[in-house]
């Protein structure tokens, strides 16, 4: 190997760790405010690279239809939760919020949809479409278990992830798909190739790390989601509602994951199952930061990135094996360190 | 009683299985193959999950370190399949340890999230190495065969897979009903109650993730010379989630789960593998969605699974009395001079915050000597200090003359002090009996292995006779076979008391046995009490309540800022100025 090879390979190991890293910090964020390991993260990515690849052609993604179809399931669980506790007054608003907005974000994609619009609008789309998703989620098979144990969580989500690789299968088929790169321009700086593209995926990742700091330093809904984090009974206490913050979470978690989507699409052809290794090897530079630290967490992922672009040249067949063996010196260190073993919630 | 349920359903239950390769077609042999297969794991899913609440989702990959291994040593060395089997759990046992070790010291996901890493990294491994076949895999793995009879059909596979699958059931429900197995129920929700009693809940959670992998290894050895060729796909992580579906659709809280659940999703997939892509119009893995949205339902609506919606039209008997034993080894009462518990300058500070301090008194063996004070005086940290939950920050705590300032909760409850707690820690599902028999852990020595065998019998009769003692002790011998759970509180901490009375203390620590009691259950506590004092019993009563303190002590020692506010007869006690202060403020 020599530097310019060295050189690629970092440069691609860091854009796919900066993208791994929007992963790492939503998996986090939705541990540290839900208590949710969330597993199906990574079919919010495969999701996001499929729905704006249906969005290129010209046609209504199938996201749309699961879009719907939780949007209706929600409304019917919102409407049986507030006849049940005689709250009929709330349901109009609660209607609107749960199965309205969807609906009415599904019918606009559609509606745009055989346009063909420019690149960066169709991106939005994607996103609205994926953020919207994410609430719904959560409304549909979170919230009603909120109080079980993480245990419990865990495996509604691993049950989430087979249903979503499903209907995956199902709305966009059994092809990969790519989605245009922003960028096909590149120059070079003393030697060694820079693309455009690898520069603004880094760039977009940073600037949504930034706005997500901003957001959680800065406003009083990221102040909430900090205090849930800290102290569910507490800021349940000074009226901080559980049931709003998760779906608020699950909101920004599915918009970094459907933006991760949106920036790996063009790197590398995106299956309707692709989402799961994408979305583990996040999980990787998540437990490097032991689900709660995000620095940590988004270092570890560029770690990933790079460790799976360096592995791929030295031994490609067992790049995954090398990416998820990572987590057992982290596992182990962080054991050895752990003075006495913890109980459960 | 062994079994779950009644023998009449089980005797059933085995016929059923004899004759099915003889009447049905040979298709259900095969089903009725791999759901025994699946069984065997699921059957460790339960034990791990169901049982000590910790969760893999690797299992697929243990199956497939059991299979690759026959394989690869069978076809490579012409190894004889038994050595083999041997071979692939020595294997997976130090995988397993090794995995259980890195994460079981941990929160509970951390476990899960490593099986899935595990998963998928061995899938990779067996698919890339050419001296495995890569993902083509193995052929030409040779039939099983002992003593020259060799199992050449499906039909005979079938009575051999079902022999192991009932040797696991059975040797897995031995094992739930056992000095470790009641040690392994504690270990969902109930470690710090665990530890108390002298459990290891550390190395338990790992020995339980062992043997759920050892399950999983003979069911992959077997699955192997079932198939005479093995390739990477069975052994992916999705399989490995489709095992863990099956233990919590049977029920993980049951063995008869696993074989409900395997039964359940196995037949299921059947059909819907060949309905979905009828209707779908395409071919493709459309029975993911079905499973998913069915997992979902289940843990929102029924959590337990399906086992004990059948357990219930299963007649059951009613236990018989626990037979009378020879006692359990006690501990010799030698009388000692001197206090019986000394407390010496005993400090904890948490961060600035002094909660005691320096704090001094002594316990004398026989008397009833109680710990009051204010909220927040520092009488939950003394009882923590002297109970081993919480570490001295200085001074020193002596029991019988030793220091056991320091040492983990283990030795304290092996020198002799037995414990309540403020919040009552029972294991709800389990018998007041087995909650009882757990107290007597540490006067136990049989292990994993002598349980599941059931050579446990005559310590067992012993622990059972020891545990009903205890239970009569306390005068609920009426509630021997309730669940815990289904007590009203008052009585669930005397359920807590001769538990603690199982462990054959000296000196016993009750953390506030009267809050939230009704006036009669506190009087029926307080002449148990006195009872247990009639018979040498010493007591250390933190408490809250003055009235139920004042008329059941020989002494008080009052506490108040983490420091002595006074000591002496209650009488004294009630009249001195400064405790007077202290709870009603001053008169000024």
């Amino acid at each position: 190997m020599d530097l310019s090879i060295a050189a690629l390979l970092a440069q691609d190991g860091i854009t796919n760790g900066a993208i791994y890293a929007l992963l790492a910090l939503a998996l986090v964020l939705v541990f540290t405010v839900t208590r949710v390991v969330w597993i199906p993260a990574g079919e919010f990515v495969a999701w996001g690279t499929l729905t704006l690849a249906g969005l290129q052609t010209g046609a209504a993604p199938g996201t749309l239809k699961v879009l719907v179809g939780m949007a209706v399931i929600a409304g019917l669980m919102e409407a049986w939760g507030c006849l049940r506790r005689g709250q009929t007054g709330r349901l109009p608003r609660r209607l609107a919020a749960w199965t309205g907005v969807p609906v009415a974000v599904a019918a606009l994609v559609w509606w745009l949809a055989p346009m063909q619009l420019p690149l960066p609008v169709q991106v939005l789309l994607t996103l609205v479409t994926m953020t919207t998703l994410g609430p719904l989620l959560y409304r549909v098979a979170y919230q009603p278990l909120a109080e079980a144990s993480v245990l419990v969580l865990l495996i509604v989500s691993v049950a989430l992830h087979f249903t979503l690789v499903g209907l995956g299968l199902w709305f966009f088929g059994a092809e990969g798909s790519r989605t245009p790169a922003f960028s096909s321009t590149s120059f070079t700086i003393q030697g060694v190739n820079i693309s455009v593209q690898s520069l603004l995926v880094v760039a977009s990742s940073l600037a949504l790390i930034g706005a997500l700091a901003l957001f959680f330093g800065r406003t009083l809904y990221g102040k909430a989601l900090r205090a849930t984090a800290v102290n569910r009974a507490g800021a349940r206490l000074v009226g901080i509602s559980p049931d709003f913050a998760g779906a608020l979470t699950f909101a920004l978690a599915a918009l970094l994951c459907g933006f991760s989507g949106v920036l790996i699409g063009p790197i590398t052809t995106v299956y309707y199952d692709s989402g799961f290794l994408v979305g583990l090897k996040g999980f990787v530079g998540a437990i490097i930061g032991g689900l709660s630290s995000y620095p940590i967490a988004a270092a570890g992922a560029l770690l990933v990135g790079l460790i799976e672009s360096f592995s791929s040249f030295w031994a490609s067949a067992f790049k995954e094996v090398i990416v998820f063996t990572l987590i057992i010196p982290v596992l182990l260190w962080r054991s050895l360190t752990t003075t006495h073993h913890e109980e459960d919630e | 009683m062994k079994w779950l349920g009644s023998r009449a359903a089980f005797a059933i239950f085995v016929v059923v299985l004899a004759v099915v390769p003889q009447v049905a077609p040979a298709f259900w042999v095969t089903l009725g193959n791999y759901i025994g297969l699946y069984s065997i794991v699921a059957l460790g899913l339960v034990l791990l999950t169901g049982v000590a609440g910790q969760t893999s989702f690797g299992q697929a990959a243990f199956v497939g370190l059991g299979a690759y291994t026959t394989a690869y040593l069978t076809t490579k060395y012409g190894t004889s399949p038994w050595l083999a089997l041997v071979v692939g759990m020595v294997i997976t046992a130090a995988v397993a340890l090794f995995l259980g070790f890195i994460t079981l010291r941990m929160k509970g996901h951390y476990l899960p999230l490593a099986t899935i890493a595990w998963g998928i990294s061995l899938f990779y491994v067996f698919g890339n190495l050419e001296m495995l076949g890569g993902h083509t895999g193995m052929s030409g793995i040779p039939a099983l065969s002992f003593a020259g009879f060799e199992l050449k059909s499906e039909n005979r596979y079938y009575y051999l897979i079902w022999a192991i699958t009932l040797a696991s059931l059975w040797a897995t429900n031995n094992l739930l009903d056992s000095r470790p197995g009641r040690a392994i129920r504690a270990l969902k929700g109930r470690l710090e109650m665990a530890e108390a009693f002298g459990v290891d809940a550390a190395r338990l959670k790992i020995v339980v993730f062992v043997y759920a992998a050892l399950l999983a290894c003979i069911s992959g050895w077997l699955y192997a010379h079932l198939q005479r060729f093995v390739n990477p796909t069975p052994f992916f992580i999705t399989q490995g989630i489709e095992y863990l579906f099956m233990a919590v659709v049977g029920g993980a809280g049951s063995v008869w789960g696993a074989v409900l659940g395997a039964t359940v999703i196995t037949l299921l997939k059947q059909v819907l593998q060949d309905v979905l892509p009828w209707m779908f119009g395409r071919s493709g893995n459309f029975e993911l969605i079905v499973f998913g949205i069915l997992m979902i339902l289940l843990l929102q609506f029924a959590r337990d699974g399906l086992w004990p919606w059948i357990e219930r039209i299963i007649p059951r008997r009613t236990p018989p009395p626990v037979p009378p034993a020879e006692p359990l080894p006690a501990r010799d009462p030698a009388a000692r001079a001197g206090p019986l518990l000394e407390v010496r300058k005993a400090r904890k500070q948490f961060g600035g915050l002094v909660a005691v301090n320096d704090l001094s008194f002594d316990i004398r063996p026989g008397e009833i000597l109680g710990l009051i004070g204010p909220n927040g005086a520092g009488k939950s940290t003394t009882f923590s200090l002297i109970s081993g939950a919480a570490a001295l920050t200085s001074g020193d705590i002596r029991f019988r003359g030793e220091s056991i300032g320091g040492a983990p909760p283990y030795e304290i409850a092996r020198r002799g002090i037995g414990r309540t707690f403020q919040h009552v820690k029972l294991i709800p599902q389990m018998t007041v009996l087995d909650n009882v028999a757990l107290g007597a852990y540490l006067r136990g020595r049989s292990g994993i292995v002598r349980a599941a065998l059931a050579l446990d019998g005559a310590e067992e009769a012993r622990t059972r006779s020891e545990a009903a003692r205890a239970i009569a002790r306390v005068g609920l011998a009426d509630h021997t076979f309730d669940a815990a759970g289904s007590l009203p509180l008052g009585k669930q901490r005397i359920v807590e008391i001769a538990r603690a009375l199982a462990a054959d203390p000296m000196l016993l620590l009750l953390d506030e046995p009267a809050a939230g009691l009704r006036f009669l259950e506190k009087q029926e506590l307080a002449a148990l009490l006195r009872s247990l004092k009639a018979d040498g019993m010493t007591v250390l009563l933190v408490e809250h309540d003055m009235d139920f303190v004042m008329g059941l002590t020989d002494r008080l020692v009052v506490m108040d800022f983490g420091e002595k506010l006074a000591e002496g007869q209650p009488a004294d006690i009630q009249k001195n100025a400064a405790v007077l202060e202290a709870y009603l403020g001053s008169v000024v």
